[in-house]
């Protein structure tokens, strides 16, 4: 029993990186009608950056928030330079932009800054002691990365919920014209959207790195469990998209440890991804959508 | 009429003739061009014609290539006779995995086949499995000799065959692309409520071409893993499908010409690039995705075809056929 409680503790642990990317993920469907396959290259790209910055001697919360700000830019200059003429594009189009971007993250991180697997200090423990709390279930760090996560993900939603360039972005993203007509600039929301999905995805980036180290490749599991995420919660509804990513972290854990083994473990996002898309394809949370001709 | 017997037996002439010109390894890389082409020629039928973005061809080239060895090893098939069971096997694969996204509109069949591209290289090295897929060592497949009383070298052989294999495919995938089927997959991917509208079934047709679609690629696995004579995981992750789709654009998505081209593009450019930096490779592929898409919307194979005739409506075929599209777009809400 204590296992089982152990697996469900590390796995919502891990699920708060995935719901965070989740959460990346559904901003940028929401604002541009893409999914952005390169969220994650995007990431590991911001935690080179800070451990750069780390690495020059800045104190690891002043890292930590120059590189959101960093990504923050990068993500808006994205959208800006490159996917806003791709607004009103085919799927290829959309699709391969995104591809395209994924590849050349992925080799700037290597190209840049190497391509050996790097060690990624934790701001929740002292380095080289993995300190374990509730009677050894679960480590200060993952408790720690869990608890920024929900402070992330809270912040996030009294943005969108409580602050008028929160409902402006709401506005943009449910209805382009109208928004345009009362006076939102609506490019810019999107752009803000691409900044703030870079921002939650160099954070869980930062989160994830201690525990499974840093390369160029880190994130590219971590991708496919974020799409499953944000499709079993609904890929247009953010809230869902937080409680997805925490559900497929538990289901990936136990699955991983009573069911299909380690070895098979990138299977089970298959099936979940194929299992919400013939079973209920608006996701738990989501609204069917209706198109009206 | 006859200026064209005369074009094509040209033209088979210069595809006949490396095989007689070069030996060795540069005949073998002509061999996998033949191979990949066949895989993006698969591609192209559902991403480039349909509009359906499939990002896990790869897959289905392992799949494919796996069935030929296993076949070849464990159940002693001559080589020949895998290649058609092997683009069964897919197609069931495809469209196993291809109907739950393709009913749905939206960005779902790119979710799937990544999440399928990714998966298929571990489960290729699961314990469960390998019995059958030899785990991580892979399997080594015996190449096919010649068949006696053709003086061939092994190379030359298998580059001769994969060459006639890659132009009876093509010669199908051009007689399907000008029928009906072509027609109902471009309305569809040019306007899908106006082709729902005139009666085509559009998830039909569109879990149809993925079917279709992985066929190809999956015998074009088969024909790869009999050039390089070993499947192993590592040869199929999700970089392979990666390439695939780059191929594809950086060729023209919707040409048979441009599969040819984007297939010498994956066999030759990562090479060049790789001698330059680690990285290199993906920074090109990077680029020159992103830059055909705002530059080049129509690959290689349309720019080609843009400088030979001169900016011209978008295929030949489509001012031939009766139906012609007509104008109007659909606004939806």
């Amino acid at each position: 029993m204590a296992g089982v409680l152990h697996q469900i503790l590390s796995g919502l642990a891990t699920g708060g990186i995935y719901a965070s990317v989740a959460l990346a993920l559904v901003m940028v469907y929401r604002a541009t009608h893409l999914l952005n396959f390169a969220q994650c290259e995007m990431a590991t790209f911001s935690t080179y950056i800070a451990l750069t910055l780390i690495q020059a001697g800045w104190p690891y919360w002043g890292a930590f928030v120059a590189t959101v700000l960093v990504s923050f830019g990068i993500g808006v200059a994205l959208e800006r330079l490159l996917l806003r003429r791709m607004e009103h594009a085919r799927s290829l189009a959309a699709v391969g932009v995104t591809i395209g971007l994924l590849l050349i993250f992925n080799a700037l991180s290597g190209w840049l800054f190497g391509f050996t697997v790097k060690q990624f200090p934790s701001p929740f423990e002292s380095s080289g002691g993995g300190g374990a709390v509730l009677g050894g279930m679960i480590s200060t760090h993952e408790l720690g990365m869990t608890a920024i996560t929900l402070v992330v993900v809270a912040a996030v939603y009294a943005f969108f919920r409580h602050t008028t360039l929160g409902l402006a972005m709401r506005a943009a993203a449910a209805n382009p014209e109208s928004s345009r007509l009362v006076g939102i600039r609506v490019g810019w929301t999107l752009a803000l959207g691409w900044g703030l999905a870079a921002s939650l995805g160099a954070i869980a980036g930062m989160m994830v790195a201690p525990e499974v180290f840093l390369d160029p490749n880190m994130m590219s599991g971590i991708l496919l469990y974020a799409f499953a995420g944000a499709l079993l919660g609904g890929i247009d509804n953010p809230a869902g998209a937080v409680v997805g990513g925490f559900a497929v972290g538990v289901i990936e854990n136990l699955g991983g440890a009573y069911l299909v083994g380690t070895d098979l473990k990138l299977t089970l996002a298959l099936v979940i991804i194929t299992g919400v898309l013939v079973l209920r394809p608006a996701g738990l949370f989501g609204r069917a959508v209706v198109a009206r001709v | 009429m006859a200026a064209r017997t005369a074009a094509v037996v040209l033209g088979v002439l210069v595809l006949v003739a490396p095989a007689f010109l070069l030996s060795g390894y540069n005949l073998f890389q002509l061999t996998m061009v033949a191979a990949y082409a066949v895989a993006i020629l698969g591609l192209a039928i559902v991403t480039g014609y349909t509009g359906q973005v499939s990002l896990g061809h790869g897959a289905f080239y392992a799949i494919g290539a796996y069935v030929t060895a296993i076949l070849m090893t464990d159940f002693a098939l001559p080589y020949w006779a895998t290649l058609p069971i092997a683009g069964v096997i897919c197609a069931g694969v495809g469209f196993a995995i291809g109907f739950p996204a393709l009913r749905l509109t939206g960005p779902y069949l790119a979710l799937v086949t990544f999440a399928l591209a990714v998966a298929v290289p571990q489960m290729l090295r699961a314990k469960a499995l390998e019995a059958w897929t030899g785990g991580v060592q892979g399997i080594v497949v015996t190449a096919p000799d010649a068949p006696a009383g053709l003086r061939l070298s092994q190379d030359q052989f298998l580059y001769l065959f994969t060459l006639a294999v890659a132009l009876l495919l093509f010669g199908l995938a051009r007689n399907m692309l000008r029928g009906r089927m072509w027609r109902a997959m471009v309305a569809i991917r040019d306007q899908p409520l106006a082709a729902e509208a005139a009666g085509i079934d559009v998830a039909r047709v569109k879990t149809r071409a993925f079917a279709v679609s992985a066929l190809f690629t999956g015998v074009a696995g088969s024909l790869g893993a009999l050039a390089v004579q070993f499947v192993a995981p590592d040869s199929f992750s999700a970089e392979l499908s990666i390439a695939l789709f780059v191929g594809l654009v950086v060729g023209g998505a919707g040409s048979l010409p441009g599969a040819v081209i984007g297939a010498a593009f994956v066999q030759f450019v990562p090479n060049i690039a790789q001698q330059v930096d680690k990285s290199a490779p993906g920074v090109v592929y990077g680029m020159l995705l992103v830059a055909a898409l705002y530059f080049m919307p129509a690959g290689v194979a349309g720019a080609l075809r843009n400088g030979l005739r001169g900016p011209a409506p978008r295929r030949s075929a489509a001012t031939k056929s009766t139906t012609k599209p007509q104008g109007g777009t659909i606004h939806v809400e």
